[in-house]
């Protein structure tokens, strides 16, 4: 900073030290726990370092399923989890890419009709009309199936803009120069537009995946089967079970599961992650 | 709009954008526009007829003391998540923007919870503060005070508040630095020469010029508040005790899944809406002043 301090930047560091404590805590708990015997933990005499029953646990929980408390093991629902947050990051890209190249580089009949149909589905979260969009994915027969846990769920324009945003960045003379080369509207979506997009597409894959691995209510409603479900959706049956019964070590076994897949991409993919999300939301 | 109008297909731009037309036509205008019809209807007891009843709907809701109640709800959550969350989120962002040792380290952690379901983050706090097994639950129950969100409607609101908290943290954390990195070096820098201390640097120059993030971030928060803490309420307290942490959005969650008051349900659904689109409207307009400077 601009002056010197006395005490250097012990300030900054204890808060911060703080923050990070707070934070941590609760995550570093639900670890301890998910490797402590039940009884132990139901006592509430839990200590703070690591216990022996690490694997049975986990095996328990993603493997087999344990008897009392998950009618299905995790492993399934980690799979599941991961085809409903690929399939919503993977199709709402797809689809938003190609309808904003139309907009952008396009002139046709209704243009400003269907940007402005696109434009206003960014207002309403899926949330707020749930009755009603779970009828009609019932009378599509869609329910209990990857195609109702995914083709809701994209029915947003956020990414739509983003790459609006973008294309319209775009120089004129590089789409003149391909057309020079005698390059089609496909051969330069291809060749051109799309290698320049590479960094948009995968800071909003980034953000997209977390966003569909983390839905609650959506996958709430409309998977019964128990072999439909995602791991968000199992981890509250789990606790749902009378107090006393609740099995604690696999709960938290199952909430360290649900967290390591979006935790990693955050961690790993930061930049792109903070790119996509500073970009997508303005 | 600028019209780049480069290429002429006939048919080809209409393939492009058909995809995401469907989508939205199907899995969103209908079901609101559905919204919309149901809530001027009555159904009776076996769904065998329906009766258009204009605005009744509307009427009953407006009279019934519960509504209210959620409004009051959603109202308080709000506001006390926004607050907690944005002044904290500030806070971890005006120390990590120093240039300090181990800077990076302490924005990868604080990070962490935006990645976070926050079905899971209320799982894992229901699990601290179980009354009986929760560690900071028995603290407390050690210290006097006869803690219980099942029964006591203060608690059930505390835990939910701190979980969402919790969970926003990260989200306003890294809005609130980005946008302090934007802020250019030399006008912090000339007010250092003539002579202010940073805490007077803060409150006359940083935080006005934070003030379209500050903004935006409440904004955000309140839409946050709004939809994304079903999760949290659903696993943590069910709305409960006696509807204590029912917000709105809630309240259409449960109204509908039980089935009784279709009508009723929906016409919350589009009450919620024109808020909602009144929320985002407003958002707009002012990031698009933004834009200008």
């Amino acid at each position: 900073m601009v002056e010197h301090r006395r005490f250097g930047n012990l300030l900054p560091h204890l808060v911060l030290l703080a923050g990070v404590a707070i934070v941590a805590f609760p995550v570093y708990l639900a670890v301890i726990a998910s490797t402590h015997d039940n009884t132990v933990i139901a006592n509430g005499q839990m200590p703070l370092y690591p216990g022996s029953h690490a694997i049975e646990t986990y095996w328990n929980t993603i493997v087999s399923g344990t008897g009392k408390t998950t009618r299905a093991p995790v492993g399934g629902m980690m799979l599941n989890s991961l085809i409903m947050a690929l399939g919503i990051a993977a199709g709402k890209i797809a689809i938003s890419i190609i309808s904003a190249y139309a907009i952008v580089f396009f002139s046709f009949r209704f243009r400003m009709t269907a940007f402005w149909t696109i434009f206003i589905t960014l207002m309403l979260p899926v949330e707020v009309r749930i009755f009603p969009t779970y009828k009609i994915t019932s009378d599509l027969h869609m329910l209990d199936s990857y195609a109702g846990l995914i083709l809701p769920l994209i029915a947003s324009a956020t990414a739509t803009l983003l790459f609006r945003q973008f294309f319209m960045t775009v120089p004129k003379e590089l789409v003149e120069a391909s057309k020079i080369d005698g390059a089609g509207p496909i051969r330069f979506f291809w060749d051109t537009l799309l290698p320049l997009s590479v960094t948009n597409i995968a800071a909003l894959f980034v953000i997209l995946f977390i966003y569909g691995w983390n839905q609650y209510l959506w996958p709430l409603l409309i998977t019964t089967r128990d072999d439909m479900q995602t791991i968000v959706i199992g981890i509250k049956k789990i606790i749902d079970v009378h107090d006393a019964l609740t099995e604690w070590q696999v709960a938290m076994a199952t909430a360290v599961l649900a967290m390591l897949p979006p935790v990693a991409v955050v961690v790993l993919m930061q930049r792109l992650f903070v790119k996509g999300l500073i970009e997508t939301e303005k | 709009m600028e019209n780049r109008a480069i290429f002429s297909g006939k048919l080809l731009p209409y393939l492009l954008i058909l995809p995401q037309l469907a989508v939205s036509l199907i899995f969103f205008y209908w079901p609101a526009l559905q919204a919309l019809q149901q809530s001027f209807l009555v159904q009776d007891a076996f769904g065998l007829s329906t009766e258009f009843v204009w605005f009744e709907n509307y009427i009953n809701l407006l009279q019934t003391p519960e509504y209210y109640h959620a409004i009051a709800v959603t109202f308080v959550f709000s506001a006390l998540v926004a607050f907690f969350s944005l002044t904290i989120g500030l806070l971890l962002a005006v120390m990590a923007n120093r240039n300090i040792r181990g800077v990076q380290i302490y924005r990868t952690f604080l990070i962490v919870p935006y990645a976070v379901a926050p079905a899971v983050a209320s799982v894992l706090f229901i699990f601290m503060f179980q009354p009986g097994l929760g560690m900071i639950a028995r603290a407390l129950q050690r210290n006097g005070i006869d803690w219980n969100p099942v029964l006591n409607g203060t608690h059930a609101m505390i835990l939910v508040v701190v979980v969402a908290v919790w969970n926003q943290i990260s989200y306003n954390f890294l809005f609130f630095l980005a946008g302090l990195q934007a802020i250019p070096r030399s006008v912090i820098e000339a007010a250092a020469i003539d002579g202010a201390k940073p805490m007077r640097r803060f409150w006359t120059i940083i935080f006005p010029l934070l003030s379209p993030t500050t903004f935006f971030l409440i904004i955000v928060n309140i839409t946050y508040v709004f939809f994304n803490t079903l999760g949290i309420i659903d696993t943590a307290t069910g709305g409960g005790p006696n509807g204590a942490t029912q917000t709105l959005v809630y309240k259409v969650f449960q109204d509908g899944k039980v089935g009784t008051d279709l009508g009723g349900s929906a016409a919350q659904s589009v009450i919620l809406m024109v808020i909602v689109v009144a929320l985002t409207a407003f958002q707009f307009r002012y990031v698009e002043k933004k834009v200008h400077y």
